[in-house]
């Protein structure tokens, strides 16, 4: 494709020199070391040009190291990078980016309060110091013209929509000229809906030789829908792959898994009690100040799982804060068991009120404490119905290690600083800390964000379990799936207000898009 | 530790007793690198100026470190310098950065100096500790203020706290110069002296005041707050993540003033031995800096209590030294200052290495091929 002949002639945008539309990658014996540990072994995989490959494996299988070797963040131990064929030596990534190599990463890399067209001007790597804005507008718009899909270039890229703005960043890359791209977990933060358009139009630029793409995911049916081949890495070596079509999902998900079992998802089991949770006219300003949190009602039994479904910055994060004590309410009443509930400590241990936040590592976890220590946050001063002084370290180590196997957390030591875990581990000890003991209401936002399907079956089947033994649980989650496979009822959440009510097992998935669209 | 097996590259079992180690090592090798680096840097400024690092050190370590004379010397700065470096290294635990305690020095000093006058009477075993504790309270309230306004205003404390020292320092001078001057200070304006039964003395055996025994004692306390109590724990859950400990209900804002308020109490006793053991009155002689080499001493310690003490008697020697620096050197008398703004640039570079060092690895190198 040629951008300038399709722009009118006064428009001066050109290619970079490297787009030479799609470009093919492959590495030979790729090893990475860290210390004594093999985080990548022998690796070789091939991306045809103008291929879409989907690179699966569990968390800490090797996938982010391998592609951060071949965007040039890491330097591999041994073997080699091949570009179209050549030798491709990626000093940095930088280097990389010239030689046509770009990734998109999980989440947005965009600037909010710059529109489409300032982001796309200021990714480049020769910005004048003065941009003739009207040129480059006109240049966008040659650009944007000749794209099978476009985004609105002058509104501020906060007013676009999750899609639309994953849109924008594999249009950024196009424009910067990448003729082979790195997907990290693309859809991860869009609904169905806008994931399937993102990744139609990405493998349609693919069948059109303009772009190879090597996708990291999680989700199966993407990997049928769209990539051509796949491979799989488990514990750092290249475990098995091919065309995507001889293949099926259990196929791929055993050479994932090799001989370990997912566990078994947790059976439901008939409950019925008594509300334990209950929400009346619940008010609140909502993050930016100008909207508001209006909660008219809401209430969770003892025994269900009750999940809020929505999409992320509809006030899920706001009502968290709530009931977490973390933001102040203007009106209505939250009752646990029937008393006033204000999340103090005392409150919260009496009542026997557990969360689990999302992103647990920065909303749950002290980084740099022990795991050992983590795993006390809930408990290190309780001393049977008494408070303790002293702390008890003996008794801490004694928990941590007892909670440790049972949750088969996997760390070095219980003194190692729990952000040294994997995304996984740090959610195991999570939810040990948290499910400990008797618990009468779980508050859950997003546990399964980013995690592999093993520990993402084990940790729904403790929910489940939790749920089983009496506890009332509120999920609220931005993954459709995991609420309908998990919650007794469905709520809708938009713009600050539940919107919709049902029983989960009659629930019609495109009404509840619609109500979380805030089309109904 | 039957866990560790099961971890992906099958490290040995082995290796879990090495990582609180590993710890350790990091937590002494960086500053103590750290330092060297900025001793080193220190020396090549030196050079510049046509002097010889050696004879410096070795001038430093003489004046110091050297004789018993140097000794107690040392040992009585250190006194100051101990309570003011708790003053920033407790609220540190909370990950409040208040470089203010110069300003608590200074008031719990006028406080000693204006309340000994109307104490006069009184016998010297109820005096002294009152005076001892209204100093504590004075700076309490002064540094507590600042984690107030941090907790409930959202004002930052760095800012605020070093703001409020120079707030304090005229505020010292106003009440030195007017309403508690003593008409016979007349070229340096200061309060009445104490009296003289009210005077801290020295240590049994050693020429150096009480002052430091108390110091000593309160790193150790403060040490066992923070590691060994509930309520310490609960301030280094809000100082690793105030999101994580407000889910988990620990009364944040408590925590912040009361460790605010406890920092300012140590650096206003520091005040009150500055008046009686070395002083005998309240004037301009207070605001010395001991607030402010404080931070580079809490700093140097990581804002762990224990380490602070030879932290501190480390930079004191270099502060004893300075008069016999200047004198043999022909050197500036800022020349100490410089010293220790190069020791803290090094200092804060070195926090950027923290937890990057691959120390398992590196002590369990040849154990695997």
């Amino acid at each position: 494709m040629n951008m300038a002949a399709m722009a009118e002639p006064a428009a001066t945008y050109t290619k970079p020199d490297s787009a030479k539309g799609a470009i093919g990658i492959e590495t030979v014996g790729m090893t990475m070391r860290f210390g004594s540990f093999t985080a990548l072994d022998n690796v070789s995989i091939q991306v045809k040009p103008g291929s879409f490959h989907a690179l699966l494996g569990e968390n800490g299988a090797g996938k982010s190291t391998l592609v951060k070797c071949i965007m040039g963040f890491y330097h591999a131990t041994s073997g080699n990078l091949l570009i179209d064929g050549f030798d491709g030596d990626v000093r940095d990534p930088r280097d990389a980016h010239a030689k046509g190599l770009g990734m998109v990463y999980q989440h947005f890399t965009l600037v909010p309060a710059l529109t489409a067209a300032e982001n796309l001007v200021i990714s480049r790597a020769d910005v004048p110091a003065v941009v003739n804005w009207d040129s480059e507008l006109k240049d966008l718009r040659a650009f944007m013209d000749a794209m099978p899909f476009r985004v609105p270039l002058t509104e501020p890229v906060h007013r676009l929509a999750a899609g639309e703005k994953q849109k924008l960043e594999i249009l950024k890359q196009l424009y910067l000229g990448r003729g082979f791209l790195i997907l990290d977990e693309p859809t991860s933060v869009l609904t169905p809906d806008e994931a399937d358009e993102v990744l139609g139009h990405v493998r349609k630029l693919c069948e059109a030789g303009e772009l190879s793409v090597l996708m990291i995911t999680h989700k199966f049916r993407e990997v049928t829908n769209y990539a051509d081949e796949f491979s799989v890495l488990r514990r750092g070596k290249h475990v098995g792959g091919g065309k995507v079509s001889e293949w099926g999902h259990s196929d791929m998900a055993a050479m994932m898994m090799g001989d370990a079992k997912p566990a078994e998802p947790a059976s439901r089991i008939e409950t019925s009690g008594a509300p334990v949770l209950e929400l009346e006219g619940v008010r609140a300003r909502d993050r930016s100040g100008l909207g508001e949190i209006s909660i008219a009602s809401l209430s969770v039994r003892s025994g269900e799982i009750v999940g809020i479904a929505g999409i992320s910055g509809n006030g899920q994060m706001e009502l968290m804060e709530i009931l977490t004590g973390q933001r102040p309410t203007s009106a209505g009443t939250i009752k646990v068991n029937g008393s006033p509930y204000h999340a103090t400590r005392a409150e919260s241990r009496r009542l026997k009120v557990r969360y689990l936040p999302e992103e647990p590592l920065h909303n749950a976890c002290a980084p740099r404490m022990t795991v050992a220590e983590n795993i006390a946050f809930r408990s290190f001063e309780a001393n049977g119905a008494d408070t303790r002084f002293w702390l008890a370290p003996g008794e801490m180590r004694r928990r941590a290690e007892h909670l440790v196997a049972d949750y088969k957390v996997k760390t070095t030591s219980i003194e190692s600083p729990i952000t040294a875990l994997s995304g996984g581990n740090v959610q195991r000890a999570v939810l040990a800390r948290e499910l400990d003991g008797e618990v009468d209401l779980l508050v859950i936002s997003n546990p399964c964000f980013g995690l592999d399907f093993t520990a993402v079956a084990e940790i729904r089947a403790r929910i489940m379990s939790a749920r089983n033994t009496g506890t009332a649980v509120l999920l609220m989650s931005e993954d459709l799936d995991e609420i309908l496979e998990l919650s007794d009822r469905v709520l809708v959440m938009s713009e600050g207000a539940l919107v919709y009510k049902c029983i989960a097992a009659q629930a019609d998935i495109p009404t509840i898009g619609q109500h979380m669209g805030g089309h109904a | 530790m039957t866990v560790a097996g099961d971890i992906p590259g099958g490290q040995a079992p082995s290796r879990a007793w090495l990582v609180p180690l590993a710890g350790r090592i990091e937590g002494l090798a960086l500053p103590v690198a750290a330092l060297l680096a900025g001793f080193l840097a220190f020396a090549l400024f030196l050079l510049l100026l046509g002097k010889n690092p050696l004879e410096f050190y070795s001038l430093v370590y003489k004046a110091g470190f050297g004789t018993a004379f140097s000794w107690s010397n040392t040992l009585s700065r250190a006194a100051p310098l101990l309570l003011a470096a708790l003053c920033v290294a407790i609220p540190a635990r909370l990950g409040l950065v208040v470089i203010g305690g110069e300003g608590a020095i200074v008031l719990g000093g006028v406080m000693v100096g204006a309340l000994a006058v109307p104490l006069a009477g009184w016998p010297a075993f109820i005096a002294m500790p009152v005076l001892a504790l209204m100093a504590a309270l004075v700076g309490g309230i002064w540094i507590g203020a600042v984690g107030a306004m941090r907790q409930w205003r959202g004002v930052n404390e760095t800012i605020a706290s070093l703001l409020m020292a120079y707030i304090a320092i005229a505020l010292m001078n106003h009440l030195v110069e007017g309403p508690f001057r003593d008409p016979a200070s007349l070229n340096k304006p200061s309060t009445a002296p104490i009296a003289e039964a009210f005077r801290v003395g020295n240590l049994p055996g050693w020429n150096v005041h009480w002052g430091l025994a108390i110091a000593v004692l309160s790193c150790i306390l403060a040490w066992i707050l923070i590691e060994r109590t509930t309520i310490g724990f609960a301030a280094r859950i809000a100082g690793g993540n105030i999101r994580a400990a407000q889910v988990q209900g620990l009364p944040v804002g408590k925590l912040v003033i009361g460790f605010t308020a406890l920092g300012g109490a140590f650096a206003g006793l520091a005040g009150y031995f500055e008046v009686s053991a070395v002083h005998g009155s309240a004037n301009a002689s207070l605001a010395a800096g001991y607030g402010y080499t404080g931070i580079l001493i809490a700093f140097l310690a990581r804002h762990n209590p224990l380490a602070i003490i030879p932290v501190a008697l480390l930079l004191a020697g270099f502060e004893a030294s300075s008069g016999l620096v200047q004198r043999r050197m022909d050197l500036p008398d800022a020349t100490m200052i410089v010293l220790q703004g190069f020791v803290f640039v090094a200092i804060l570079a070195s926090e950027t290495f923290t937890g990057r060092l691959d120390l398992v690895g590196w002590l369990t190198k040849g154990e695997r091929s």
